[in-house]
């Protein structure tokens, strides 16, 4: 039971650490290694908020989450959008971004155990029998709550539908008015807020330090490879495999071994089944 | 590019010895032979008199050897990216295989370290290519996401299994009888790497090489293995990194989880675009610049990372050609502003 309910919580802890890196990738065919950077920036910015500035939680998430998808919307506009077209520059420099922010924060005093977010409420409950704490069931439903929005968004408004049509078919896009690097920069900021969301909610579990930068990026690329790039129900998926794997792996083998298990997942996916759980022809072409 | 201002440009001249294609020239004085053999000499007779101008300082020595080693890795990752088409972001990998080979074959069989360090070499690159085989059909984007996994995953594999000393690491491996022999052994090993790739990407194997860089499924139809390719250049690149991290782990008399850390797959590839990629020289002189720099700014932490994280961003944004590049054409051609 208590293998169930935690594989459940960890599985959509994934989702949601992974759903802004997969929304740009599929968009934009951008691979976003910043995204870890991004999603210990607002954790940051949330706690400065809050403690420098004095706001309510409610508002200081909100400007948080403001502010990084700002971020993540200029980092495109005057840095990426260079470089786009040529995957390895793509990756190399967002990578150097996400590495330059999570060290500067580092340098900048971000560590030791003083920032940590309080949860949203405060207790626990029993569920048959396994005792779980409040924050972590809020974690499934604003998990459930993203992948439904993000599902209405992307298939019942126009900028939704804008959005699909350029992971779809980027040339046929543009023949229908859809400007490419517009909807890049929107899905940027979108992916951005996304990362802040998981951020403002999973923080509250731990403290806000850097390392979870590295981990969210880890585990996102993971999720994302395990179900296919781009594919967003592969990405659910496969955060539901690697999610219950990684308990089983805990509860049997030890803690140790939870990164390396979404490490093997990637390269066993990759070796067998290149294209991901759902991945489509034409990204097997591009990537073997 | 060139930059049309209202009713003139820039026009660029090959000088004149240059015959047809690179690495082909027409020679007709001593001044013309200094004038193509200079730059070379420079760069070898500097690396090879490096130590003794650093005698007065003997923590700058140490720094030296640690710009080889990670010009050792900067050289492999460009020639596996620019001439194979495999962007390998693991060179902690290599670095790690190959000190924790050397290290083992020192301590657990008392095995001197004139021997340790070439069998670590091979060694080390046959385990790197066996355990990269099975990814070599990926391509690009794909091949640098798993190959950066490696690393990481060896190290947490190491450190979860608790074997070859776990956390702590293996201590106490053999050190150098003499700063002399472990700077020569490793500035000639740069050297000996740079020329040896420049002459081999020139000859047959290099000529498929680049085809499986350019075009695999051509070099696949003219009825060539391109995995068998693929893996000769792993073996050649990882057996440089595993080189360099055999010298590191005899150096600091130890090898350690450390030896996978991200900085060995960073450094390099900050090198070899800053450097200039493609042209092998290049991410040594980016070495050059960059380790000396990341070294001055030791005292402050992790700001180093971040510093040059930056200067790698501007790089490859704003001036993706790199100095090497950027050198040699204004050395080799005569600019001048022609009115139209």
């Amino acid at each position: 039971m208590e293998i169930l309910i935690y594989g459940i919580i960890n599985s959509v802890t994934l989702v949601l650490m992974a759903l802004g890196f997969t929304l740009v990738y599929g968009v934009s065919r951008l691979p976003n290694f910043a995204h870890g950077a991004l999603y210990v920036v607002a954790g940051y910015l949330t706690w400065i908020f809050m403690n420098r500035l004095g706001l309510n939680y409610g508002i200081s998430i909100l400007a948080a989450l403001i502010v990084t998808c700002l971020i993540g919307a200029a980092m495109y506009q005057f840095v990426l959008i260079r470089v786009r077209g040529m995957p390895i520059s793509e990756i190399i420099a967002s990578y150097a971004i996400g590495l330059a922010i999570l060290e500067g924060l580092r340098w900048g005093g971000l560590k030791g155990s003083t920032f940590t977010l309080p949860p949203f409420i405060e207790g626990s409950v029993e569920i048959l029998g396994v005792s779980v704490d409040f924050q972590r069931i809020l974690v499934v439903f604003i998990g459930a709550f993203m992948m439904i929005g993000l599902w209405v968004f992307v298939s019942r408004t126009r900028l939704g539908l804008a959005l699909k049509g350029m992971a779809q078919d980027e040339r046929a896009a543009l023949t229908l008015g859809i400007d490419s690097d517009k909807m890049a920069v929107v899905a940027m900021a979108l992916g951005s807020g996304l990362a802040g969301v998981a951020a403002v909610t999973l923080f509250p579990l731990g403290n806000i330090v850097v390392e979870a930068g590295y981990n969210v990026l880890i585990m996102a690329v993971a999720v994302c490879i395990v179900g296919g790039l781009g594919s967003w129900t592969g990405a659910v998926l496969a955060a539901f495999l690697i999610g219950f794997a990684q308990i089983l792996t805990v509860v049997y083998l030890g803690a140790h071994f939870q990164v390396v298990v979404a490490l093997i997942a990637i390269i066993i996916t990759l070796v067998l089944r290149p294209s991901g759980l759902f991945g489509r022809q034409k990204e097997l072409e591009e990537r073997v | 590019m060139a930059v049309d201002q209202k009713d003139r440009r820039k026009e660029r001249i090959d000088r004149g010895i240059k015959v047809r294609s690179d690495g082909v020239y027409a020679i007709s004085s001593w001044l013309e032979i200094s004038y193509l053999v200079a730059p070379r000499l420079l760069f070898i007779v500097g690396l090879l008199a490096a130590p003794i101008l650093l005698l007065p300082v003997p923590y700058w020595q140490k720094v030296l050897s640690i710009i080889c080693i990670y010009s050792l890795l900067a050289i492999s990752f460009d020639f596996l990216a620019n001439y194979v088409g495999l962007v390998s972001l693991g060179g902690g990998f290599y670095i790690g295989v190959g000190a924790y080979v050397a290290a083992l074959l020192n301590m657990k069989f008392n095995i001197p370290i004139f021997v340790t360090i070439p069998v670590a070499t091979v060694v080390g690159a046959a385990i790197c290519t066996v355990v990269f085989l099975p990814c070599l059909p990926l391509r690009g984007v794909y091949f640098a996401i798993v190959s950066l996994m490696f690393p990481l995953l060896a190290a947490r594999v190491i450190e979860a299994l608790d074997i070859f000393g776990g956390t702590d690491g293996i201590v106490g491996v053999d050190g150098f009888s003499s700063t002399w022999i472990e700077q020569y052994l490793l500035i000639i090993a740069v050297l000996a790497a740079v020329f040896f790739l420049r002459r081999m990407i020139t000859e047959d194997v290099g000529l498929v090489f680049s085809g499986v860089k350019d075009n695999d499924q051509a070099v696949k139809a003219s009825g060539i293995n391109i995995t068998k390719y693929k893996a000769l250049g792993i073996f050649v690149a990882s057996s440089l990194g595993c080189f360099g991290g055999a010298v590191l782990s005899h150096i600091y008399m130890w090898a350690g989880l450390s030896q996978f850390a991200l900085d060995f797959s960073i450094i390099p590839i900050a090198a070899t675009v800053i450097g200039g990629g493609g042209t092998l020289i290049g991410p040594v002189i980016g070495c050059l610049i960059l380790v000396p720099v990341s070294e001055l700014l030791r005292d402050f932490g992790t700001l180093r990372i971040a510093v040059y994280a930056i200067v790698l961003t501007l790089f490859i944004v704003y001036k993706s050609e790199g100095i090497m590049v950027y050198a040699s054409r204004k050395y080799e051609q005569f600019e001048r502003w022609v009115s139209i």
